[in-house]
């Protein structure tokens, strides 16, 4: 009798992760076409920036990164970030990196296109922040290795379910910070606006994301940073780049690879960081 | 004068409850429906009308509802009763359309902290009112320019808002009120947060600008020097209520209630009397023509040393003294031959403060006139000390 208490009866059960798996399958068979089309659109774009990053010769792309970093902080950071990504390509793996760039960009620009306008409607609407925020935690604390599975099953093996997997990872600092942004306008700024008959779109187009710039941009920073992890962990699922790399390494018990590719992604990624937050700082205005 | 804008008993409750209304109703005050229902009544009887060009002051002390009332001209806050006629309009049943093109062209605010965008220059913020109007680049740029030098800003347009003092600041966000061209506008505590020096100059600025563009303003304050400085009428507020409206010096002299008494009892009376408040009628007086005899007898029976010899039309000539006139007669010298100039003048609008240092420098009383230099009165020293000290003021 007493044992009923140790021990969880098992006969007490909710099939949840069932439930869900049900959900997922159905979502399949009955919005294949649906998903299709967003996997060819995904498609469509990844192969684009793929192929145009593939295209591009490296010096080029090593000038572009100096004038990058020499414009937007000094001229060593432009030297320093040019080195950087030179010993990349001498390690040999220069096309893995432009692939695992244009994912990452891909899933940024996605990111971004669904989080600040949700993150704007979150900031004007109460209700919608008590609908949002809950999933946004859950977006967040969820493993992100949980997410490819769904993905393989909408999309498939190889790039598109990566991209798929990447956003809804790395969309959540999008939507936080453009609503933290937004809120974060002055009162009286916004009073001012409407005592001088703006509409509200005027509101926010002359007045709040003005303001809210650089904190968006340190969401997309961050979003950014998200996206290039998850860029590298979705290459279980077949996206190609960096990550395979680090993959091969594991199955192969290869130190060398492993490490050439791990500090490639390091690079890769503070590199990014370095650029996208710097160009948040430039465009704060003097306060 | 006609009458811009007519505030009728427009009470403003924080929070829509009909409960509230009721008490209100009941005559219940402020503190005792908060402390009954936890809501706040922001203006709960306020009539009054303001007429075109004025100059129109609410003071009150913070929490006394002014800044809700003002925020009640523009719909920034939407009263829940009553009626605000601009125009003869009544501005509280207009919709969104309505309302934002009477906010466009009909009345602007200036903010006490300035509510100036800093991701814009001057130029950019000052521009903001004729942008959201949809008028174009160059037209708007034009106008922006102009008004900047209004202001006294030239050559600061591209200046971004956070490399300017407070001083200049205000200056944008009164260019910005301006730009527009309104009729009305409404200032909420716009000098309040600079300090004491820059908001005098903002003050006189306001009334040189005043003086050359007659705006119907309404301008909030809680400071009863500045509310008696500039206000052509002057409304007290207190616990969410109009208590008095009236002319800064009927206020001071005749508080309806022992609040307004002693609200008023810190003001520097020297800052609101005027010297045609402290002036009087003299006594005596000597016309060119009526030569020396005659201004030995005028001053003899007044028992004073001096006397203001005046000509045609009361224009004021000059002084004359007891002692040179007596010297005169024995010398044989004309009355026009003595008369002095080293006596201050002083136009009727200036104000007591101003004349402290004139009345210690000067032997003779000071003579107040007007602009063809006709005698309106004069002031002795002792008045101008006296118009200092409370009630005595005739």
């Amino acid at each position: 009798m007493i044992k009923m208490f140790f021990d969880f009866p098992e006969t007490w059960q909710l099939n949840l992760g069932q439930h869900v798996g049900n959900f997922v399958r159905w979502l399949v068979q009955n919005y294949a076409p649906f998903f299709d089309a967003i996997k060819g659109g995904i498609l469509w774009f990844l192969l684009q920036t793929r192929d145009l990053f593939l295209w591009i010769p490296w010096p080029i792309v090593l000038i572009f990164i100096f004038i990058l970093g020499w414009k937007i902080k000094n001229w060593k950071s432009g030297v320093t970030f040019t080195v950087l990504i030179f010993t990349i390509g001498i390690m040999g793996l220069w096309d893995e990196m432009m692939l695992t760039l244009s994912i990452v960009l891909v899933s940024v620009i996605i990111a971004c296109i669904i989080g600040v306008p949700l993150g704007i409607m979150v900031a004007y609407n109460e209700r919608m922040e008590s609908i949002v925020r809950p999933i946004l935690d859950g977006m967040q604390t969820m493993p992100s290795f949980v997410y490819l599975i769904p993905a393989i099953m909408l999309f498939g093996l190889g790039s598109v379910p990566a991209v798929f997997a990447t956003v809804i990872y790395s969309t959540p600092p999008a939507i936080r910070l453009t609503t933290l942004a937004i809120n974060g306008v002055s009162k009286e700024m916004v009073e001012a606006g409407h005592a001088f008959g703006s509409t509200t779109w005027q509101i926010l187009t002359k007045i709040e994301l003005p303001q809210a710039f650089p904190t968006i941009m340190m969401g997309i920073n961050q979003t950014t940073m998200m996206a290039m992890a998850m860029v590298v962990i979705s290459s279980m699922i077949g996206a190609r780049g960096l990550g395979l790399n680090v993959l091969q390494a594991i199955n192969r018990i290869d130190i060398g690879l492993g490490f050439e590719a791990g500090i490639s992604i390091v690079i890769l990624a503070i590199t990014i960081d370095r650029i996208t937050q710097s160009i948040a700082n430039k465009y704060k205005f003097p306060k | 004068m006609s009458v811009k804008i007519k505030v009728e008993n427009r009470p403003k409750y924080l929070e829509r409850d009909p409960e509230i209304l009721k008490k209100l109703q009941k005559k219940q005050s402020k503190d005792k429906i908060f402390k009954e229902t936890g809501h706040t009544v922001g203006v709960k009887n306020a009539s009054f009308s303001v007429n075109e060009g004025e100059l129109f002051v609410i003071m009150g002390l913070s929490g006394s509802g002014k800044s809700t009332l003002i925020r009640c001209l523009n719909i920034l806050n939407e009263p829940t009763s009553g009626a605000i006629y601009i125009d003869g309009d009544d501005i509280v049943k207009y919709d969104h359309h309505q309302l934002r093109e009477f906010r466009q062209k009909k009345a602007t605010m200036v903010f006490q902290n300035f509510g100036l965008m800093n991701h814009r220059t001057v130029l950019g913020n000052v521009e903001y009112g004729l942008e959201v109007k949809g008028m174009a680049l160059e037209e708007r740029r034009k106008i922006a320019r102009e008004t900047i030098e209004g202001v006294g800003l030239s050559g600061w347009e591209d200046k971004y808002i956070a490399e300017l003092s407070g001083g200049m600041q205000q200056r944008v966000g009164l260019a910005r009120a301006l730009a527009t061209n309104p009729d009305i506008l409404l200032m909420d505590e716009p000098f309040s947060a600079l300090d004491p020096l820059i908001r005098r100059d903002m003050q006189l600025e306001l009334l040189d600008i005043q003086s050359k563009l007659k705006k119907t303003i309404v301008f909030i304050t809680h400071d009863v020097n500045e509310a008696f400085k500039l206000g052509d009428r002057v409304a007290v507020m207190k616990d969410a209520e109009i208590v008095q409206i009236g002319v800064p010096e009927d206020i001071l002299n005749n508080p309806s209630n022992a609040y307004i008494e002693d609200f008023v009892r810190d003001i520097d009376r020297s800052r609101v009397l005027q010297a045609k408040h402290i002036m009087f009628k003299p006594g005596a007086l000597v016309t060119l023509n009526h030569g020396l005899k005659v201004a030995i007898k005028e001053m003899e029976s007044n028992g004073i040393s001096s006397v203001f010899v005046v000509g045609d039309k009361r224009k004021l000539e000059g002084i004359v003294t007891i002692d040179d006139a007596v010297e005169a007669v024995k010398t044989k010298k004309k009355l026009a031959d003595i008369i002095k100039q080293d006596y201050f003048t002083a136009d009727e609008e200036a104000y007591v403060q101003d004349l402290i240092p004139k009345a210690i420098e000067s032997k003779y009383p000071i003579a107040v006139v007007d602009e063809n230099k006709k005698l309106l009165g004069i002031i002795v020293r002792v008045s101008v000390l006296s118009g200092l000290t409370n009630t005595a003021v005739e």
